[in-house]
């Protein structure tokens, strides 16, 4: 059943982000990214990570991808935007590239994937505790000078987007 | 059984598509969207470690990850409006002012 689970979703991952990236129209381009950011969502759920997947249905999916629509909205693109490609022949070694880069992985992957040694937190004491609960105790404990710079950085970001997007 | 190594195969071929998306595309929001899909490849290998190691250390990061992707896209995207109002495009190819 779990291993189903992962082949469907790993799945409509891959064919999805091959539409991404031959999509011609925007819009679509951004469903099928929503498409992927739902499917791996439900791969961080096989993986035990209900927060974060959560997160990512709830961040992602929800927040930053309306963001990219409403852009795209705004700007009225059309298709017809891409037809002027001044570097097509840039398109086939793109693609060569891509299945050199993979099969380097797949080496490296094939020699010897390092797992280094085991945590405490293992699926049954993960359970008894809950997930989230763990998360936000860590936040506040172990990570909690990150997580307070976390929130500086978001303030920069919201006031760097208001500036540069104010009309002159 | 699913191991380790099917999520990692499965992170590396998103992430490469990610990369040939941001290599073959001249739109610069799909060049953008194509930056997010590579960051979604790497939280994925980062929370299919922390499974298999028995760690907490992978979420938190990709919590911290998310955070940084949601200010990136914000100024991001604010950056490509304000180069749209200049220019009225988005083609990369037209973009190069910064071009010696």
């Amino acid at each position: 059943m779990e291993a189903y689970l992962f082949y469907i979703m790993a799945a409509v991952a891959v064919v999805s982000a091959v539409y991404l990236i031959f999509e011609k129209n925007p819009v679509y381009s951004i469903l099928y990214l929503v498409m992927i950011l739902i499917s791996i969502a439900v791969l961080y759920l096989l993986l035990g990570a209900q927060f974060i997947a959560a997160v990512q249905i709830i961040v992602y999916a929800g927040a930053i991808m309306v963001l990219f629509l409403f852009v795209v909205m705004l700007l009225n693109l059309s298709a017809k935007e891409e037809l002027k490609d001044a570097l097509s022949f840039q398109k086939i070694p793109a693609i060569v590239m891509g299945i050199v880069l993979l099969s380097a992985i797949g080496i490296i992957l094939r020699s010897k994937i390092p797992l280094g040694k085991q945590g405490e937190y293992t699926s049954a004491y993960v359970h008894d505790v809950g997930n989230t609960q763990l998360i936000g105790k860590l936040l506040f404990t172990k990570y909690l000078l990150p997580f307070e710079i976390t929130s500086i950085l978001l303030f920069i970001a919201a006031i760097g987007a208001i500036i540069l997007a104010k009309r002159k | 059984m699913i191991t380790v190594t099917h999520y990692i195969v499965l992170s590396a071929i998103l992430f490469t598509l990610g990369v040939v998306g941001v290599l073959i595309r001249r739109n610069a929001i799909v060049v953008f969207m194509c930056i997010e899909l590579m960051l979604n490849a790497v939280n994925l290998s980062f929370v299919a470690f922390a499974h298999y190691l028995h760690s907490m250390n992978g979420q938190l990061f990709v919590f911290f990850t998310m955070t940084v992707a949601a200010a990136e896209a914000a100024v991001g995207l604010a950056i490509i409006v304000a180069v749209f109002r200049n220019k009225e495009t988005v083609n990369i190819d037209d973009i190069n002012i910064m071009k010696w």
